[in-house]
């Protein structure tokens, strides 16, 4: 197997607020590899945009973050501000979840195509305006002689997505972090942003690192799966294997929560009860087992470590 | 001015420093409604003539501004003088182009200043916070303590009477305006995701603040300046008229009211026209301010 490109351990983030701590990223450890997609799922507020961002480097001051992110064979945990900003966008490219915000209104996307490139590569003003023509035909652009002159304003939610994807791999980044690149979008072009993520992967051998909370877009795009519950890691695997058989009873319960079509009549959606815990007081015991249906005195006793899943009770291999 | 920190929409993509482009590319319909509201539009007009006679008041003039003519002193308007002579029968018409040149220039050029002295500190102080900001902000309030015409004569008053200094009193004066407004739409701008983009592709502080925040602070920068160009003719006439500005014999609005003064009732022309001059074209600038106020806020059109 390949080296990983992009390689964190133990990374944990926490957050001084008021006096009190709270810790968003507890102890996160995975690695990708050239042109994989590993997935990153869990509920809103689990700690996977601060995993992202801890990983770009992108956390304010206020965050604490610990560990190591290793990309290629630079550290960035520690990194001066200054070789950071040399391998963001460079290196390491993030696209985010608002397509409608994320590009400056005022510029042309061409404009903003080659400040990168203009940036990282040292390309002049001619050249740069080439390639951005160049990228956004990459991503799917139609007639993108004429877009390429054209301001945020006059391209669609799709069209503004594929433009920042443009952006991220211009300079043919090692690693690109999605962070819910599809959510803010309507299905069919969700689809059409994937098929995108899908040819990149394939024609530069980019590693994707995909944040996002819909597991269909998971199981349509993703080699492995990382699940993620209030700060934790608690599942990894290959995606159908996960898929197929879930260990961890969070997992479980996600997958259970997916309505299918068609598939067994009208039926109440099983939902996971109770609420996400407060990131502040994180015991050492089973984060979960407070809504876990398998939770046992040693869950709340003890922390499970992670094995394929973090719990004291796994779902047997054969359970389903 | 207190700009309220909502999140950017999609019709925020429509401000900008470069409107003339941007409207050309959105089928120019900020040109239009620019030229739709009235008022700004008359106030448009009536800005471009007073700026006209400004710069062509050498060959417009019909008599030397400074050629004294005591045959015809206090001449009432008459077909040789339209606006009448002064005391020393100076023609009025003459003297009001050349003073307009002073009140425009004082105008433009104190409102420059006040922007290459505000806008880096309204941006340093909108943009690293901490320190910087309440080192700024504390100066900026000190500042903003004073009314602003007796900020600029006292401040005319320690740098001593002449028109490069009622210029430099004036423009520091408007500092603290513009420190605000830079510092507002900074704190406004570094918070909105496409600033977040441009960090997260490797931009450092330079490329964020001028290439991402400046230019979309343009619009709320553009209608500070029309309003300061008027405040600062007001405050050039002010300073001239007590004698802090523009030195006789050279032509001032302010200067012309000042020795108006001891004739009222014999000649009432030498205040009138002075006068209406200061106020038309105070009055222009503001009105073609508000006009482009109301262009440029995207939150004006749902208003």
């Amino acid at each position: 197997m390949t080296e990983p490109v992009l390689k964190v351990s133990d990374l944990s983030v926490s957050f001084r607020s008021g006096g009190r701590t709270v810790h968003a990223v507890d102890d996160i450890s995975y690695e990708v590899r050239p042109g994989e997609v590993l997935a990153v799922v869990g509920e809103s507020g689990c700690g996977k945009s601060v995993t992202s961002m801890a990983t770009m480097g992108l956390l304010p001051p206020t965050a604490t973050v610990t560990g190591s992110v290793r990309l290629g064979g630079r550290e960035l945990v520690g990194a001066s501000e200054k070789e950071l900003a040399r391998v963001r966008g460079n290196d390491l490219a993030m696209i985010f979840q608002e397509p409608m915000t994320s590009l400056n209104p005022v510029l042309t996307v061409g404009r903003q195509i080659g400040e990168v490139l203009r940036r990282h590569q040292g390309l002049s003003r001619k050249q740069a305006a080439e390639r951005a023509v160049e990228l956004l035909d990459l991503v799917g652009i139609p007639a993108p002689r004429r877009r390429v002159g054209e301001y945020p304003h006059q391209l669609s939610g799709g069209m503004r997505q594929r433009v920042m994807i443009a952006i991220a791999v211009a300079c043919d980044p090692s690693v690109l972090i999605a962070d819910e690149p599809t959510t803010a979008l309507d299905v069919t072009v969700q689809a059409g942003i994937l098929d995108v993520l899908r040819s990149l992967r394939e024609r530069l051998g980019t590693a994707i690192v995909l944040i996002t909370h819909d597991l269909g877009v998971v199981a349509d795009i993703a080699d492995r799966v990382l699940v993620m519950y209030a700060g934790r890691v608690v599942e990894h695997g290959e995606v159908h294997e996960l898929y197929a058989q879930p260990r961890h009873p969070y997992t479980n319960g996600l997958l259970g929560a997916v309505l299918k079509p068609g598939a067994e009549g009208k039926r109440r959606l099983p939902e996971i009860p109770g609420l996400v815990p407060s990131l502040e007081a994180q015991p050492d015991a089973c984060t979960f087992a407070p809504r876990c249906p398998r939770a046992t005195e040693r869950c709340t006793a003890e922390r499970p470590q992670l094995d394929r899943a973090a719990c004291w009770h796994p779902h047997e291999v054969e359970a389903r | 001015m207190t700009t309220p920190t909502t999140p950017t929409t999609s019709t925020t993509a429509l401000t900008s420093p470069t409107r003339a482009r941007l409207a050309r590319a959105a089928g120019g319909t900020r040109t239009r409604a620019l030229l739709r509201d009235r008022l700004a539009l008359t106030g448009g007009v009536i800005a471009a003539l007073f700026v006209l006679a400004a710069l062509l008041a050498p060959l417009i003039s019909p008599y030397d501004p400074a050629q004294a003519d005591f045959e015809n002193a206090l001449a009432q308007p008459s077909w040789s003088h339209w606006l009448g002579t002064d005391d020393l029968g100076r023609d009025q018409l003459s003297r009001v182009f050349h003073g307009l040149r002073a009140s425009l220039q004082v105008g433009l050029l104190a409102v420059v200043l006040a922007f290459v002295v505000g806008v880096p500190l309204g941006l340093l102080a909108g943009y690293y916070g901490r320190f910087a900001d309440s080192t700024v902000s504390r100066i900026t309030e000190t500042m903003l303590a004073f009314p602003f015409l007796v900020l600029a004569v006292g401040l005319a008053a320690i740098l001593g009477p002449s028109l490069l200094n009622a210029t430099i009193a004036i423009g520091i004066s408007q500092v603290p305006a513009v420190i605000r407004i830079t510092r507002a739409e900074t704190l406004r701008l570094k918070n909105v995701d496409f600033v977040a983009a441009a960090v997260a592709n490797g931009g450092g502080d330079g490329t964020v603040l001028f290439r991402h925040i400046l230019p979309n602070a343009a619009s709320a920068l553009t209608v500070q300046a029309t309003v300061g160009i008027p405040a600062a003719i007001i405050g050039e006439a002010l300073l001239s008229f007590l004698g802090l500005g523009v030195q006789p014999p050279e032509p001032s609005l302010g200067v012309m009211l000042s020795s108006a003064q001891s004739f009222l009732a014999a000649a009432p022309w030498m205040a009138v026209f002075p006068g209406l001059a200061i106020v038309a074209a105070t009055l222009a600038f503001n009105l073609l301010g508000d006009g482009l106020r109301d262009v440029l806020d995207p939150r004006g059109a749902t208003r």
